[in-house]
C-alpha cells in the first residue's frame, strides 16, 4: 500500500497533492490517503475520486492549522499502524517539510522531488536537483520509501471513484510537536487579486524594464490579460518589486498557460522558475538572451516600445 | 541573414575589436568578398574585448606599440568612442621615479606629447581621494582615456558591411581548417564550409586552438587578469559621465584603480600568473558570465585589497563602499610580450591577429590589413611578426614559463638588458663546457645560451684602468661589466674569440638559388664562387626587413647566415619567394653547423698555427670564404667583421665544434687570445665601427640612403624594393645616420650617466628634433666605444643637422647631456680606412 | 546573543548545466563558487541580528577545505567566526550531513540562541537536513521564513503562502530556515575582506558514513531546444503577437 500524505489547509485542498495521488496509483498498489487536521475529512470525495480507496484523518484538538512536527509524528503513527510500502507527497515546501519530519522521527532516508519512482529493493527514484534542471537518479535503501514527487512531472488524473471510505484517528503527540504552528495569517505583501502560483496569464519583467516605472505598462497589461505580475531576481534585489512577485529558483515556481517574459535575459534560475508554462513569448533587444531558448515565440525588442503598442492592440481585440 | 557563403576571398574569424577592425581596413584597402565568423553572438561574441578595462597609456618603451597604440587612440578619437580623462603613473620608491623619468624619455622619443612628472601634492590636486603619504611622486599624462571597444568595433564592422564587401555570421563555431600544398583552403564550420584564398585567425585567447586546426602555431597563452569593481562611491555620486577622473596606475604594486560611473574599478597584474589552455575556455553556453570572465578568486587578490586601500584609503577603506563585480578576466599572454601578427610560417594564406589587447587593436587591424593588401604595413611590425618564434618558442611548456615569469612585470620596471630566468640552456653551444669553465655570463638569443663576458677577462679591468668607462650607478651597471670595455681593449691588442651559436644559418641551393637571392638581396649576389656578400634586404618601399650575410659556395648554392634573433623571419622572408617551379629549395641548417670568430692583430697568426692553408692577406682576401683545414676539421672560413678587426667566422658541423674551439684556443695561447663576449660582438665592437644592426637602426621606416648604406652603382637585376629604391636614391634623403659621442656624463648629482639606448635627441633649447616626415630624432643604439674612450650614440638627424661637430642634447631619465655628431653616415669611429680589416 | 548559520559551498552555474564525463557530478571546471542563495539571507539576517543586539555569528559548513573561500565570504560580511568540517570531497547523503553537523554543534562550547539555515540549496534540494538537525539538537524549528523579529526570548516569524501570510512563534533557542526575499544581502567592502582574513575558522574532519540515499548519476534535464519562433522586430511585431494570444485562447 501507498500512503499519500494529502495536504490542505482548512480543508481547503493543495492540488499539488492530486499529483501525488496520481504518482501514486501509477506504482501498482493500492492507494490511501491521509490528512492532517479534522478539516481534511472533507476531501474524501476528491481523494477517492483520484485513486484512494481510504483517507487516514489525524484528528487532533491542536492540529486545526498547520503543524509540520506534529504532521510528522502522526505521519510516522500511521506507518506504524499500516506499514505502507511508500508515504508519498507533493513536492510542496510544505510537502517537503511533513516528509522531513516522518524520516527524522523515523531515522530513515526521504527523496525530495521525485519524477520517477520504482519500488523495490532498494528503491530507485529520479529525483529533481537544481530547480528541476538536474535529473538524479538514485538509490532510497530503507525498507518503507518516503518520498515527495516534483511538481511538474505528473499531471493529475481523475480515476472517477467514489469517495474514500474515512478512517479517524487521533495521534499521540507531545508538547514539542505542536510548538511550532500556524499563530496568525494576513494578506502580508500580497494585494489580493490573481496571484502568481495559481494565474493562467503572467505578464513579468526584468532588468529590461529599466525600474520600478517600467512595471506600470507591465501592470495594464496583466490587467488586461486577467494575469498576475511577476519579475525576475534582480527586480526584486533592486527593490524594484516586492518579492512575492519574483519567479524563479528563489521566488515561486510556476507554470500559467502564458508566460510573458519581458526585458529578462534568461538565467538559469529563473527559467527553473517558469520553464514548465505552456507557452512562453520573450521580448527582448538581444537576439541571443537565453530566453530565447525557452520561448515559444520572441519578440526583438525594446518592451518600452512593443508592450504600449500590445496594449493598445489587445484592448482593440477585445473590445 | 542570408546563409554563409561557400566562398570567400578572406574569412576574418574573430568579431572582438582585432577581427572588426581588421575586417574594416581590409574593406577600405579594396578587398571584397569578406567573411566574417564568430562562434559567440554579437554584438559581444564573449571574448576578452567584452569585458576589457578599455582604458590607454599612450606610452610604452617599445617604439612600435607606441606607434599602433597612437594609431589606435587615432582610430577610437574618430569613431567617438574615446573619452579622455588624463592617467597617472604614481610611484611610491625612487626606483619607480627613475623608470618614470624613463618613461617620459620614451615619450618623448615616439613623439607622445604632454606627460610630466608631479609632485605627490599635485596628484592630490588631480585624484583627492589619493592617500599622498605613500607616493612619491608621479607621471600624468593628460592624453590618458577610455574607449567602448565593443562599440568601436561595432562600428568598424558595419561599415565594411555597409561598404558591401563584408559580410558577417555571429555563432558559427569553426570545426576544422583544410590546407592544401602548404596553402590555406577552406575553413569548416559546424554550417558549412568556406572556400578562402586567406583565413585571418582575429580570436584571442583561443587562437592557438584555431591555428591547430591547420597545423599552424599561435604560442600565448590565456592568462587571468583580475578585477574588481567597487562602489557607490559617495566621493562620485555627482559625476555627470561615466569616465571623469584620472586613471592611477599604481606601477609598484601592480595595480590600477579607475572611476567608472559611481563606482571605482581596482584591477591588478600582482596576482600569480593564472594561466589557462585555449582548451579550458568554456563555450558561451557553459559559462556562467562570459567564456572570458571567470569567477573571482579572492584569494588571489587579498594582497590587492591592501594595497588598493593605502592608496585610496577614502574611498577602498569605507565600510559602505561594497564590491558590485570582480571577475578572474581572460586575456592574453606571450611569451616575449609582444602581440602575434603575420601570415604564419606553416600555412600560406593563414593569418595571426593574435595577443591584441584593446588599447592596440584598430592600429594592428590597420596595419596588419595593410600587410596582407599591400605587403607590408606603415607601422613596422617586426617585433610582432609571427614567424619571429623558434621551434622551442612554439612549445606549451615555452608559452607558460616565459608567461608566468613576464606576467607580474607588466607594470614592472623592465631593465633593457634584462634576461629571462625561466627555460634557460635549451640550445647549448658545443663549447659551452669551456665557456662556463672560463665563468662565462650566459644571456640568451633566440634560446641559445651565448657568454656576453667572461670572469676570466677580470683581472684585465685593472690593466685597462679608466678606459673600461667604470659605471656607478645602478641602473647602467646592471646587466653589464667593465669587463665586456676590457675584452674589448684587449681583443683590439691582441685576439679575441667569439661564440657565435646563435646564428640562424640557410642554404639557398637549386638552380633558382641565384634568381632568388638576387630577388632577395640589395647587393649583386651574381658574385664569384668564395664570395662573401653582406646585403641589406628590402621591403617594397625600399625600407629595411633585414640585413645579412650570404656566401656564395657554388653555382647554384648560397648560404644565408643571419642573426639568431631574427632568423626565423629572414627564413620565412626568403622562403616566401619561393619559386613555384621548385627550381631553388631552402634548408636550415642553424642547428646542423656552429660558428666561431676569431678577430684581432694577432688572428691570423692564431689561425695560421693550427692550419696548413695560406691564410695570407693576398691568399685569403677579405669578403671571401673558402675551407681550410684545422687538424682533421674541414672548416668553412669566412673572412668578415663585425667587430672592426682582422679575422674569420668559421663553420663547422656542431658535434666537432668542441674541437675547433680547443684548436683555435690552444693556438692562440702564444697569441694573447683572450674569449671575448656578445657584449663586445654585439655593442663596442659594432659601434665603434657604426655598423648598424636590424631592429635597432635598420627597420622599414628608414632607407637605405637615410642609413648611409648605398652603394655608388646599383646591381640592374630586379629586387624586391627596387623602384623605391631607385626613387631614394633620387631624392635627398630626408634624414642620415650618424654617430654622436657624448661630451659630459656628469649628472645633476655629480655621477657619470651612461645611456642606454632609446633616448629622445633633443636641440640646445631641449625642443624635439623632428625631420620633414615627422619622424622623431632619438638615440638607436648607445653604448661604450673604449678604444676612442667614448659613450657612443647612433641616430637618425634630419640632413640638414647632420653635421660633424654640430651639438646636441640627449636626454637621459629626465636630465640632459651635450652630445656631438662624430661621424655622419656609415664613417666608422674607429679605423676609419678600416686597414685593420683590410690588411 | 549567539546565532549559528549554517552555509553550504555550491558551484555558480550559467546558463546551462554540463556534468563531468561519469555523471557524477557537474562540471566546475568553468565555474566559480558561492553560497547558495536563500544563505546568502541567512547570512544577512544572523549579521543584523548580532548589530542589533550585539553578540557572536558563527559559520558551520561541511564540505571540501575550499569550503573556506565561502566562510571567508561570509566573514567578510561581518560573521564572527567558522567551521569547517572537512569532508573526503564526496557529497554525503542528508543524513549523513546531518550527523556531521549536529555533532560539530554539539562539540561547541557556546549554545546557540538561533540556528539559521536557508531555506534549500541550490544543488542537492533535499529538503530536511535543517529539519533532522533539529530533531536530533530537540529544538523547535521553523522553516520558509521571509520576515523574523528575536524579542522576548522567541522568535516571531512570517512564512509567505499563496494567500498571504502566516504567522509562527518559537521559543529560543531554535531553528529557522530562511528564504530570499528576508533581507536584501550586502556585499563585501575592502576592509570587510581584510578583516575576515584574520577571523578564526575552526578546521574539523568528519568520517562518512554508509549513505542510505545513494546518487547512482545525474542528467541534465530536457528543455525546449527547439529555439523561439521570432515573431519579428520591435513594434511591427505586435499584430503576429495579437494573433498568437488569441490562438492560444488568452485574447
Amino acid at each position: 500500500m501507498i500512503l499519500v500524505l494529502v495536504d490542505h489547509d482548512r480543508g481547503e485542498l493543495d492540488q499539488l497533492s492530486l499529483r501525488a495521488l496520481t504518482a501514486a496509483s501509477k506504482l501498482g498498489h493500492d492507494v490511501e490517503a491521509v490528512v492532517i487536521g479534522k478539516d481534511g475529512a472533507s476531501l474524501a470525495g476528491i481523494v477517492g475520486e483520484y485513486g484512494a480507496k481510504t483517507l487516514h484523518v489525524a484528528a487532533h484538538a491542536d492540529l486545526t492549522d498547520y503543524t509540520p512536527r506534529a504532521s510528522g509524528a502522526a505521519l510516522a503513527e500511521l506507518v506504524g499502524k499500516l506499514k505502507p510500502a511508500a508515504v508519498l507527497s507533493a513536492g510542496s515546501p510544505r510537502g517537503n517539510e511533513q516528509l522531513a519530519h516522518l524520516a527524522a522521527v523515523l531515522d530513515i532516508p526521504m527523496a525530495a522531488e521525485c519524477s520517477q519512482i520504482t519500488l523495490g529493493t532498494p528503491h530507485v527514484v529520479h529525483r529533481a536537483r537544481w530547480a528541476g534542471n538536474l535529473i538524479e537518479e538514485a538509490e532510497v535503501r530503507s525498507e518503507l520509501l518516503v518520498a515527495s514527487i516534483f511538481a511538474f512531472s505528473t499531471e493529475p488524473e481523475s480515476k472517477g471513484g467514489g469517495a474514500a471510505a474515512v478512517v479517524e484517528f487521533t495521534p499521540d503527540l507531545s508538547a514539542e510537536d505542536t510548538l511550532v504552528k500556524v499563530i496568525g495569517r494576513d494578506a502580508g505583501e500580497s494585494k489580493g487579486g490573481v496571484t502568481l502560483t495559481d494565474a493562467k496569464v503572467i505578464v513579468s519583467g526584468g532588468r529590461g524594464t529599466g525600474g520600478p516605472e517600467g512595471f506600470a505598462v507591465i501592470e495594464e497589461l496583466a490587467g488586461l490579460l486577467g494575469g498576475a505580475v511577476g519579475c525576475s531576481r534582480v527586480v526584486t534585489s533592486s527593490g524594484w518589486r516586492p518579492h512575492a512577485e519574483q519567479v524563479g529558483q528563489t521566488g515561486s515556481k510556476v507554470a500559467p498557460d502564458l508566460y510573458l517574459a519581458c526585458g529578462i535575459s534568461g538565467a538559469m534560475q529563473h527559467i527553473a522558475g517558469m520553464k514548465n508554462s505552456k507557452t512562453i513569448i520573450a521580448i527582448n533587444t538581444d537576439p541571443e538572451a537565453p530566453i530565447f531558448k525557452y520561448a515559444d515565440y520572441a519578440i526583438v525588442g525594446d518592451l518600452h516600445q512593443v508592450l504600449p503598442a500590445l496594449v493598445t492592440a489587445v484592448k482593440s481585440a477585445q473590445a | 541573414m542570408s546563409a554563409l557563403p561557400n566562398k570567400a576571398k578572406c574569412v576574418v574569424i574573430g568579431a572582438g575589436i582585432v577581427g572588426n577592425s581588421l575586417l574594416y581596413h581590409l574593406a577600405r584597402l579594396g578587398w571584397k568578398d569578406l567573411v566574417q565568423i564568430d562562434k559567440g553572438p554579437l554584438p559581444n561574441p564573449g571574448g576578452s574585448t567584452g569585458h576589457a578595462s578599455n582604458f590607454i597609456f599612450p606610452v610604452d618603451h617599445s617604439k612600435e606599440m607606441t606607434a599602433i597604440t597612437a594609431d589606435s587612440m587615432r582610430q577610437y578619437k574618430e569613431l567617438n568612442t574615446f573619452t579622455e580623462c588624463g592617467g597617472i603613473e604614481v610611484a611610491r620608491t625612487p626606483e619607480r621615479m627613475q623608470e618614470l623619468a624613463r618613461r617620459i624619455t620614451s615619450a618623448k622619443s615616439w613623439g607622445v606629447e604632454g606627460g610630466k612628472i608631479v609632485t605627490p601634492a599635485e596628484i592630490k590636486e588631480l585624484v583627492p581621494y589619493i592617500e599622498e603619504s605613500v607616493i612619491v611622486g608621479g607621471y600624468y599624462q593628460p592624453t590618458v582615456g577610455v574607449v567602448d571597444s565593443l562599440r568601436a568595433g561595432t562600428l568598424m564592422r558595419e561599415k565594411a558591411v555597409e561598404m558591401g564587401s563584408a559580410q558577417t555570421f555571429a555563432n558559427i563555431e569553426v570545426i576544422s581548417m583544410e590546407v592544401e600544398d602548404g596553402r590555406i583552403k577552406a575553413v569548416v564550420t559546424d554550417q558549412g564550409r568556406i572556400e578562402a584564398e586567406y583565413v585571418v585567425i582575429a580570436t584571442g585567447c583561443w587562437s592557438p586552438k584555431l591555428a591547430a586546426m591547420a597545423g599552424a602555431s599561435i604560442p600565448l597563452t590565456p592568462a587571468v587578469h583580475q578585477m574588481k569593481d567597487i562602489g557607490p562611491v559617495p566621493f562620485f555620486a555627482d559625476t555627470k559621465g561615466d569616465i571623469e577622473w584620472p586613471i592611477i596606475r599604481d606601477m609598484d604594486t601592480n595595480m590600477y584603480e579607475r572611476q567608472h560611473g559611481t563606482g571605482l574599478e581596482v584591477g591588478s597584474y600582482a596576482h600569480r600568473p593564472i594561466l589557462y589552455s585555449p582548451e579550458d575556455i568554456p563555450s558561451n553556453a557553459a559559462a556562467a558570465l562570459s567564456p572570458t570572465e571567470f569567477a573571482f578568486t579572492q584569494a588571489d587578490f587579498d594582497l590587492q585589497d591592501e594595497h588598493s586601500y593605502e592608496l585610496v584609503p577614502s574611498i577602498v577603506g569605507d565600510e559602505n563602499v561594497r564590491e558590485k563585480y570582480a571577475i578572474n578576466g581572460i586575456l592574453s599572454l606571450t611569451p616575449d610580450g609582444m602581440p602575434i601578427l603575420g601570415e604564419t610560417p606553416e600555412v600560406k594564406g593563414l593569418w595571426s591577429c593574435a595577443a591584441v589587447w584593446v588599447k592596440e587593436g584598430p592600429g594592428t587591424g590597420k596595419a596588419v590589413a595593410e600587410w596582407m593588401v599591400l605587403g607590408q604595413s606603415e607601422i613596422d611590425l617586426h617585433a610582432s611578426n609571427i614567424a619571429r618564434f623558434h621551434e622551442h618558442q612554439k612549445s606549451t611548456f615555452h608559452v607558460k614559463q616565459r608567461c608566468s615569469e613576464g606576467f607580474n612585470k607588466t607594470y614592472g620596471i623592465v631593465h633593457p638588458n634584462e634576461q629571462w630566468s625561466s627555460n634557460r640552456n635549451v640550445r647549448i653551444s658545443p663549447f659551452y663546457k669551456q665557456e662556463a669553465d672560463l665563468g662565462a655570463v650566459f644571456y640568451e638569443t633566440a634560446g641559445w645560451e651565448r657568454p656576453f663576458w667572461y670572469e676570466s677577462n677580470k683581472d684585465l679591468v685593472a690593466k685597462f684602468g679608466d678606459k673600461v668607462m667604470p659605471r656607478t650607478s645602478e641602473w647602467e651597471s646592471r646587466w653589464w661589466s667593465p669587463i665586456i670595455n676590457a675584452e674589448h681593449l684587449q681583443m683590439r691588442e691582441t685576439a679575441g674569440i667569439v661564440d657565435l651559436s646563435a646564428f640562424a644559418l640557410f642554404d639557398v641551393t637549386g638552380p633558382g638559388a641565384l634568381a632568388l637571392v638576387q630577388k632577395v638581396a640589395l647587393r649583386q649576389m651574381d658574385v664569384a664562387i668564395g664570395r662573401v656578400v653582406y646585403t641589406p634586404v628590402l621591403a617594397q618601399n625600399g625600407g629595411f626587413v633585414s640585413d645579412l650575410t650570404i656566401m656564395r659556395l657554388g653555382k647554384n648554392h648560397f648560404r644565408v647566415v643571419t642573426g639568431g634573433a631574427h632568423g626565423m623571419a629572414d627564413k620565412k622572408w626568403f622562403s616566401d619567394q619561393l619559386p613555384e617551379d621548385g627550381s631553388a629549395q631552402i634548408v636550415d641548417l642553424t642547428s646542423a653547423y656552429t660558428t666561431v670568430g676569431i678577430w684581432g692583430p694577432n688572428a691570423r697568426k692564431i689561425v695560421q698555427a693550427c692550419t696548413t692553408t695560406d691564410m695570407s692577406h693576398e691568399a685569403f682576401k677579405f669578403s671571401t670564404c673558402k675551407v681550410i683545414e684545422i687538424g682533421t676539421l674541414r672548416v668553412l672560413a669566412s673572412r668578415i667583421s663585425y667587430v672592426g678587426d682582422l679575422g674569420w667566422e668559421f663553420y663547422v658541423p656542431i658535434e666537432q665544434g668542441a674541437q675547433l674551439w680547443d684548436h683555435l684556443w690552444e693556438s692562440g695561447k702564444n697569441h694573447g687570445l683572450i674569449p671575448v663576449g656578445i657584449g663586445v660582438y654585439g655593442t663596442t665592437g659594432r659601434l665603434e665601427k657604426s655598423y648598424r644592426a636590424y631592429g635597432a637602426e635598420l627597420e622599414t621606416e628608414y632607407n637605405v640612403l637615410e642609413a648611409g648604406m648605398a652603394t655608388p652603382k646599383l646591381k640592374e637585376q630586379e629586387f624586391i624594393g627596387k623602384a623605391a629604391h631607385l626613387k631614394h636614391r633620387e631624392e635627398k634623403p630626408v634624414a642620415m645616420l650618424v654617430t654622436l659621442t657624448v661630451d659630459d656624463h656628469t649628472s645633476k648629482s655629480g655621477e657619470k650617466r651612461y645611456m642606454m639606448g632609446k633616448e629622445p635627441i633633443l636641440t640646445l633649447d631641449g625642443g624635439p628634433v623632428v625631420d620633414a616626415h615627422g619622424r622623431r630624432s632619438y638615440v638607436t643604439s648607445a653604448g661604450s666605444v673604449p678604444s676612442i674612450g667614448k659613450h657612443a650614440l647612433m641616430s637618425y638627424l634630419p640632413t640638414e643637422l647632420a653635421v660633424e661637430g654640430a651639438k646636441f642634447l640627449v636626454e637621459y631619465l629626465g636630465e640632459q647631456y651635450p652630445c656631438t655628431v662624430a661621424v655622419v653616415g656609415a664613417t666608422p669611429l674607429f679605423d676609419s680606412s678600416n686597414e685593420r680589416i683590410l690588411s | 546573543m549567539n546565532i549559528l548559520v549554517c552555509i553550504k559551498r555550491v558551484p555558480l552555474a550559467g546558463g546551462t548545466l554540463i556534468l563531468t564525463p561519469d555523471k557524477q557530478d557537474i562540471e566546475t571546471k568553468f565555474l566559480g563558487f558561492g553560497i547558495s542563495p536563500h544563505e546568502e539571507n541567512a547570512v544577512e539576517a544572523g549579521v543584523q541580528l548580532i548589530e542589533q543586539m550585539g553578540g557572536e555569528l558563527t559559520l558551520l559548513t561541511l564540505g571540501p577545505s575550499d569550503a573556506e573561500e565561502q566562510l571567508r565570504a561570509s566573514l567578510a560580511v561581518g560573521a564572527s567566526r567558522a567551521i569547517l568540517v572537512e569532508t573526503d570531497g564526496q557529497e554525503w547523503d542528508p543524513q549523513g550531513t546531518a550527523a556531521a553537523l549536529v555533532e560539530a554543534i554539539k562539540a561547541e562550547e557556546r549554545k546557540f540562541d538561533l540556528i539559521i539555515f536557508g531555506a534549500e540549496s541550490a544543488d542537492s534540494a533535499g529538503y530536511q537536513i535543517h529539519i533532522r538537525v533539529a530533531h536530533a539538537l530537540g529544538l523547535p524549528i521553523v522553516t520558509n521564513v521571509k520576515g523574523m523579529r528575536v524579542e522576548g526570548g522567541k522568535v516571531s516569524c512570517d512564512r509567505v503562502v499563496p494567500s498571504g501570510r502566516e504567522l509562527y512563534e518559537a521559543p529560543l533557542p531554535s531553528i529557522i530556515t530562511v528564504r530570499d526575499g528576508l533581507n536584501i544581502p550586502r556585499y563585501p567592502s575592502v576592509p570587510g575582506r581584510m578583516q575576515a582574513r584574520k577571523k578564526p575558522i575552526d578546521m574539523k574532519k568528519a568520517e562518512a558514513r554508509v549513505p542510505q540515499l545513494v546518487k547512482l548519476n545525474l542528467e541534465v534535464a530536457p528543455s525546449k531546444s527547439t529555439g523561439a519562433e521570432i515573431l519579428g522586430n520591435g513594434v511591427e511585431a505586435v499584430p503576429a503577437l495579437v494573433d498568437v494570444l488569441k490562438k492560444i485562447g488568452t485574447i
